[in-house]
């Protein structure tokens, strides 16, 4: 049996103290009302630092200008892109049906007449659209003062979901990877492997963050819905009454059943991995192989269901932050990135608990197999997240291409960053045979390739929430440490409920002799 | 590589009381035997096919490709399906070799070699079409980026199309050289049991001298290895580009992220699909049902039940996201796939990629031959069917409504096809009457552990002495 150190007990504390210190305070001093946001910009303005935030709010002004000279072309399309950048928007006209087009410009149009005359109105950011139709006709004098307003109110907003989209990546992050090992958990079920049966308990013990991370990130979702945070923008009726596209989108994108499906998702990974776990411990004593037949079965079903329900709630929980743009490989591209994050999680607590003795029968040849998945899931990651990319770059069609435009300009780091920390890193690490079964090599790669993932989840989200007000500060530092604290918590705590070794898996001979 | 105790719930992979001797006699037997009459018949058929297929490309050739049934609008058709649909089927080879080694599955041992001659022979079909598809095939080198007079005139690298040259000419090497590779052992066996000296002769040159020493073995190994690695991202990569084809395109229906790993998945798919309809003849005609076994026929149906699901689903998403998308062309040409005038391949395509492998999800019917066999037929024509929706009806109705019209194929678009798969059965019936058709020196490595022989023999030693641990160091 694994009893919890008292050492790493403490550090999990630790690390939760500090990380709700790092979200309380990023929390407190985001901007409460627009006069607070438009000091923060002055302060930037007047101080000259933070490079690129400083740099891109003279470049976003300029976009305005040009927005509103290609205003008779805008429509309800910028609403979100503007949020973030303007200049993408004024483009993005050209991509659009010609029906549509006429469709969105007299909803422009109307929505401008109706708007005119109302300056000084608190406007809702997001009725955006009907500001650059009403720019046009309102002349350009109006424009310029108009549009520093336009632009504190974006940034506004942006400030306020940081602390927000800041907790949800890290709650996301962290529930992802106990999904993606309770995948490859039931893979190696499914699969009959015969080398993993020993690190089963290991799978076990971290897929108990399941529901903790289950409950996090639903009662987010539930949040947005509730409109306390502003993460989806969709949910925002004032958003959808002016958007066009948006509206078109609400038999899929509305606040119940997208709560409906995460509920059915997040209960049927629940159940299988109560229900996997039950039987895994049921076969240690049982005198049959029942359990082990039924847990086989178990995992073919819960795979299936897994195929279905993870494409789907990755449009719902990521893609649909960016309402506008869409990607038909986006789910399976989020999969391979939290699956080798979990794989990846597997091998550090594997390591982790063999240094302190717990594992007989793990030997290097275990960890060389998952060095193996290290490796191999980044490469597919890499592929996957090329293909999207280039797709998408080489057609150049305007209204997909402003995801990936908004991220080169505006996350240029991060955005090709992680492609070394999740490709270049871990391929030249773990190609070597005999890396792979060296533990200090394991460990580097996978706080590499964990690094690189979280980085993965924070352009995913950040872009559509913040824009270009991003930096990495004490609200993500600490959201990321408060759920890393939470995650070692309930991990080792599960660890020591059972015998770190499954006795009856009928593989488990085969898994405690394996050597490659 | 693995360890040598396995445990009792594993079923044998070879069946029947076989020694190492019985294997070789059993894989050489074929070769070293004579055809009877079903062979040469199936090969006067396939060889008229073939013959019919020349005859076909000769005339597109000499008269043009406006003998096709292509048009303005419709620029690719058969020509393309047919392509990519000979490159996915070439996939299951690689798959079962390079991925299969990779996963340290025993049960590919029996029908890796078959399998990957299925591959090079399916590349060879797929080639032509690229060739005999352009309007001036004899000039098919400029495809090279090979210096010239014309100030070195260069090619554009930025289309697929010729990332496709580079993508099927290196997968077409590098599976002949790991398949051959994999040979030379068992060359050299046919080669040490030829008795006319002209069998010897050419054995001896085929086999290259194999003596099979302990450091050939070890490299031979390592080289496997290597080659696995290496042809794993390259059956990945080789049917993404063919998917970039599309994908790249402004065409709706064809501009989609997801096309690159869900045709990859449909090539797993179909090679698997024709993997098995060749081995379930094969098992039967060359005595070889003790090497490939119900289980290994159950295996490559549940590779095409799961591969056949991730298709499904890409199908579903493709669906979804067209709607979501709220692009009307987009959604237009996923109307037209289902209701247009080609609904019935579409619901074809469906039937036979979708509603076909899920029944593989009984045992009974996954591990039935006649079933097995149909099913994989069915999988073939709805592969089939997949690449001419995709290519087809995306092209006859898109943006421009005045450009809206039909495709309708000609007996050359059709002799070109049937001649590729004449073509296809002449290369593979010879490689089954002159090639070991399993690869016999990998099968007698898993003799101990996975023979029913030896498993019977470590039961009954298992039962004298009830030390498990001891038990594993046999």
């Amino acid at each position: 049996m694994y009893t919890f150190s008292s050492k790493l007990k403490t550090f999990a504390f630790v690390l939760m103290v500090l990380g709700a210190l790092g979200v309380g305070y990023s929390f407190f001093t985001a901007p409460k009302t627009l006069d607070d946001a438009k000091a923060i910009i002055e302060a930037e303005h007047a101080h000259g630092h933070g490079a690129e935030a400083h740099g891109d709010a003279h470049h976003d002004d300029a976009h305005h200008a040009e927005a509103a000279h290609d205003a008779h072309a805008e429509h309800a399309e910028t609403v979100v892109v503007e949020k973030t950048e303007a200049e993408v928007a004024a483009t993005a006209h050209d991509s659009v049906g010609a029906a549509e087009i006429k469709a969105e410009t007299d909803t422009v149009h109307a929505t401008a007449t109706a708007e005119a005359g109302h300056e000084g109105h608190d406007h809702d950011a997001h009725a955006e659209a009907a500001h650059a139709g009403h720019d046009a006709h309102a002349g350009h004098e109006a424009h310029a003062a108009h549009d520093a307003d336009h632009h504190a109110e974006h940034v506004f907003h942006q400030l306020q979901n940081k602390p927000w989209a800041a907790v949800y990546v890290a709650a996301l992050f962290f529930f992802l990877i106990s999904l993606g090992v309770l995948a490859f958990y039931a893979i190696q079920n499914a699969a009959q492997a015969g080398w993993s049966p020993v690190l089963f308990r290991v799978m076990e013990g971290i897929t108990g963050y399941l529901v903790w991370g289950a409950a996090i990130v639903l009662a987010l979702l539930v949040a947005g819905v509730l409109q306390i945070h502003h993460i989806f923008i969709w949910m925002d009726p004032e958003v959808v009454a002016h958007d066009h596209l948006i509206q078109g989108k609400t038999g899929f994108l509305n606040g119940p059943f997208f709560l409906i499906r995460a509920v059915v998702f997040m209960g049927g990974w629940i159940f299988y991995r109560y229900y996997s776990r039950k039987l895994s411990l049921a076969q240690d004593e049982a005198t049959d192989n029942l359990s082990y037949k039924k847990a086989f079965k178990a995992a073919a079903a819960f795979l299936v269901f897994f195929i279905v329900t993870e494409s789907i709630s990755s449009w719902d929980w990521i893609m649909s932050v960016d309402p506008h743009w869409y990607s038909t490989l986006f789910g399976w591209y989020v999969f391979a990135s939290f699956f080798v994050s979990g794989i990846t999680t597997i091998a550090l607590i594997t390591l982790y608990l063999k240094s302190r003795g717990y594992l007989e029968y793990v030997n290097t040849s275990h960890i060389h197999d998952l060095a193996k998945f290290m490796f191999g899931i980044s490469v597919f990651w890499t592929y996957l997240w090329f293909s999207q990319f280039m797709l998408m770059w080489y057609a150049d069609i305007p209204e997909e291409v402003t995801y990936f435009k908004m991220r080169i300009e505006n996350y240029n780091l991060p955005f090709f960053g992680m492609v070394a920390l999740n490709f270049v890193f871990p391929v030249l690490i773990l190609i070597n045979t005999d890396f792979k079964r060296l533990s200090w090599i394991v460990t580097l790669a996978g706080i590499i390739i964990l690094t690189g993932h979280y980085i993965d989840f924070y352009n995913m989200i950040m872009p559509a929430t913040v824009g270009d007000q991003w930096f990495i500060g004490a609200g993500e530092i600490g959201a990321v440490l408060f759920f890393l604290g939470l995650f070692i918590f309930v991990v080792f705590t599960t660890l020591t409920k059972q015998p770190l070794l499954a006795k009856r898996n009928p593989l488990i001979e085969e898994s405690k002799h394996f050597h490659y | 590589m693995s360890s040598h105790y396995e445990a009792p719930i594993r079923k044998p992979l070879i069946i029947g009381d076989k020694n190492y001797h019985d294997v070789t006699v059993d894989v050489a037997r074929p070769v070293e035997g004579r055809a009877n009459k079903q062979w040469w018949i199936a090969f006067a058929i396939s060889l008229t096919a073939f013959l019919w297929g020349v005859a076909s490309v000769a005339y597109t050739v000499g008269h043009g490709i406006g003998t096709w049934g292509s048009n303005k609008t419709v620029g690719w058709a058969w020509d393309i399906t047919n392509f990519v649909w000979w490159v996915g089927i070439g996939h299951a080879g690689t798959l079962i070799s390079a991925v299969l080694l990779l996963f340290r599955q025993k049960w590919r041992m029996a029908i890796n070699r078959s399998a990957e001659a299925m591959t090079i022979f399916s590349v060879v079909q797929a080639a032509m079409f690229p060739v005999f598809h352009m309007g001036r095939p004899w000039l098919a080198f400029y495809v090279m980026p090979i210096p010239n007079q014309y100030g070195s005139l260069w090619v554009n690298f930025n289309s697929p199309l010729l990332w496709d040259v580079f993508a099927i000419s290196t997968y077409l090497s590098v599976s002949l050289v790991f398949w051959w590779t994999g040979l030379l052992p068992d060359f050299a066996m046919l080669r040490d049991r030829a008795i006319t000296p002209f069998t010897k002769r050419v054995y001896s040159i085929l086999s290259f001298g194999w003596s099979g020493r302990a450091k050939d073995w070890q490299r031979f190994e390592e080289v496997s290895l290597v080659l696995a690695g290496l042809a794993t991202p390259l059956v990945l990569s080789v049917h993404t580009i063919v998917s970039f084809d599309f994908a790249t395109s402004v065409i709706p229906g064809w501009h989609t992220t997801i096309l690159p790993p869900y045709f990859v998945a449909g090539a797993i798919f179909s090679g698997f699909a024709m993997v098995n309809t060749l081995l379930i003849i094969m098992r039967k005609v060359s005595n070889l049902e003790a090497y490939i076994t119900i289980q290994h026929i159950e295996l490559m149906n549940i590779v095409i039940m799961i591969t056949g699901s991730i298709v499904g689903v890409a199908y579903i998403t493709e669906l979804f996201v067209a709607w979501y998308s709220g692009v009307e062309y987009e959604q237009y040409a996923f109307l037209n796939r289902a209701t247009g005038p080609y609904w019935w391949s579409y619901w074809l395509m469906m039937t036979c990629n979708v509603i076909s492998p899920q029944v593989m999800w009984f045992k009974k019917i996954r591990t039935s031959i006649t079933v097995s066999f149909v099913i994989s037929l069915v999988v073939n024509v709805g592969m089939w069917f997949e690449r001419f929706v995709i290519i087809v009806t995306s092209l006859h109705r898109d943006y421009l409504p005045s450009s809206w019209t039909m495709f309708q194929p000609t007996w050359v678009d059709a002799g070109f096809y049937i001649g590729t798969i004449g073509f296809f059965f002449v290369l593979f019936l010879l490689y089954s009457r002159s090639f070991p058709v399993i690869a016999q020196a990998e099968v007698k490595s898993i003799m101990k552990t996975s023979s029913e022989t030896y498993k019977k023999l470590h039961a009954a030693h298992a039962h004298d002495d009830h030390s498990h641990s001891e038990h594993n160091h046999h």
